[in-house]
């Protein structure tokens, strides 16, 4: 069976760069960004769509990348972790606010809430507690208990918004 | 009696796993993956030519849409198609629209696409409020009301509330068009009126009356997870008092339950304490819910009542003030 299934050509914008492949239908996004592109920033957590580590940006949407076939995202726009940095180099204003206000600890989930924030700010720029935590729902993180991962995401909104971020760290 | 899959439970799978998920000197290359079994993939861009592929490969076919239940079930080889028809490209299954006395949503249209749609905001709330108690952000950003509705799994939420609205689905196949009310459309956990080689195409719902009241009441232990009992109730008004009334449950019973006595009780009435007392008993009496994770059986029945209470009352007091 195997050794007859045509390979699938693939064309993705991945962080602003259009890649071609040739993969097994059956290939998931996570494992194309991952071994073909070598891109190991988005993780993979559970593999079952529960954790949320392996969350990526697709045409503006989150997704989890561990539930998508690579070949559904052909002529789609991919972003990971790998691309949330400014051009010049510094940092996102929400990776700034992980650093600032502590968002982590061991990490693993990090690239995944990064991916999830960035978009749920896109949504809505000025989300309350609540509304953060309602939108980072499908991201598991076991060290931080949330709260530093919520203060960050706050920071970044309000340097985004052009105000001063007066809250500490827990 | 409920299926013993539970798609979120899946991570128990690596239980005999004895070596390290990530072998040494490899980017997850070893043999414990959770990844499909092999398939050839079809995308086709109409409904007419993927319902040609569809009976081309009969049941060794089937159609992918937002992938959130199938993905997940050929990870665990539940499900082995070798052929798989991506639905993702054709444009006449996706969109929201008005049509006469109906609204039409397309198979493919996402639970974020309800979330956001305005007409349905405005003409049929209770798919916003049911869509937003769905899964994660993520999952919305996938899963279809196609697929959630098609799947026949007994712990999706929408089968419920298209049996509240009385929703009609338009099935395709290659011999034509056929329509099946949502409320005849469940006949088992994963056994539904779909026919092998057909597709479900849209879902057709009589818009409700303006001024009606709904509401659905969900119990899960927390976000993403099936609900512990859920009740859908839509109701109208006339003079104060309910003139009409629907009552559907989720997941306590092998398929959703159309709660038609319970629905009556209420006619006539103010939804007071006692009318949805006698109501909830009603609905408690026709289901048959599972032991498992969420409970034991006795409880998820009590829950069933107690959220169709809820419901009512939501229901009711939205109805009397407009909201």
């Amino acid at each position: 069976m195997t050794d007859t299934i045509e390979q699938v050509a693939v064309a993705v914008t991945v962080n602003g760069k259009r890649v071609k492949r040739f993969v097994d239908p059956r290939t998931l996004l996570i494992h194309f960004l991952r071994e073909e592109m070598n891109l190991t920033g988005s993780h993979i957590g559970c593999e079952t769509s529960h954790c949320g580590a392996c969350t990526v940006e697709m045409d503006g949407l989150s997704v989890k990348s561990c539930t998508v076939f690579a070949v559904q995202a052909n002529d789609s726009e991919v972003n990971t972790v790998e691309g949330l940095a400014n051009a010049d180099g510094t940092l996102h204003a929400l990776q700034e606010g992980f650093r600032q206000m502590h968002g982590l600890q061991c990490g693993f989930c990090t690239p995944g809430m990064l991916m999830r924030a960035k978009v749920l700010l896109a949504e809505n720029p000025d989300p309350s507690e609540d509304e953060i935590r309602f939108g980072i729902a499908g991201n598991l993180c076991r060290c931080t208990g949330y709260q530093n991962i919520v203060k960050a995401i706050q920071y970044a909104a309000d340097k985004l918004n052009g105000r001063a971020h007066k809250e500490a760290a827990e | 009696m409920q299926p013993a899959l539970l798609l979120q439970r899946t991570h128990f799978y690596r239980r005999n796993n004895k070596k390290s998920c990530y072998p040494t000197g490899s980017q997850f290359h070893g043999g414990n993956k959770l990844i499909p079994g092999p398939f050839t993939y079809h995308r086709p861009s109409s409904v007419a030519e993927a319902l040609a592929v569809l009976a081309a490969h009969g049941d060794e076919a089937r159609p992918l849409a937002g992938g959130h239940s199938l993905i997940p079930m050929m990870k665990l080889r539940m499900a082995t198609p070798e052929h798989l028809v991506d639905l993702g490209a054709i444009k006449e299954l996706a969109g929201i629209r008005a049509d006469g006395a109906e609204i039409v949503i397309g198979a493919t249209t996402t639970q974020a696409e309800l979330i956001k749609s305005d007409l349905l905001a405005g003409k049929v709330p209770i798919i916003r409020e049911t869509a937003l108690q769905i899964a994660d952000p993520q999952i919305r950003s996938k899963g279809t009301l196609g697929g959630n509705v098609a799947n026949g799994d007994p712990g999706n939420d929408m089968p419920a509330v298209m049996q509240c609205l009385d929703a009609r689905y338009v099935l395709q196949g290659k011999g034509g068009e056929r329509i099946v009310a949502a409320r005849d459309f469940y006949q088992g956990a994963y056994f539904t009126a779909l026919q092998e080689g057909e597709i479900l195409v849209a879902v057709r719902i009589p818009t409700p009356a303006a001024g009606h009241g709904s509401a659905y009441e969900k119990l899960k232990r927390k976000i993403g997870d099936y609900a512990t009992a859920a009740a859908a109730v839509i109701l109208t008004l006339s003079g104060g008092k309910v003139s009409s009334a629907a009552i559907t449950l989720t997941n306590v019973g092998s398929t959703p339950l159309f709660a038609e006595e319970a629905g009556k009780l209420v006619i006539g009435t103010t939804c007071d304490a006692a009318t949805a007392k006698k109501a909830a008993e009603a609905a408690m009496a026709i289901t048959d819910p599972a032991t498992d994770g969420r409970g034991t059986a006795a409880y998820r029945r009590a829950m069933a009542g107690v959220m169709t209470a809820r419901a009512l009352v939501k229901a009711f007091a939205r109805a009397q003030t407009g909201a």
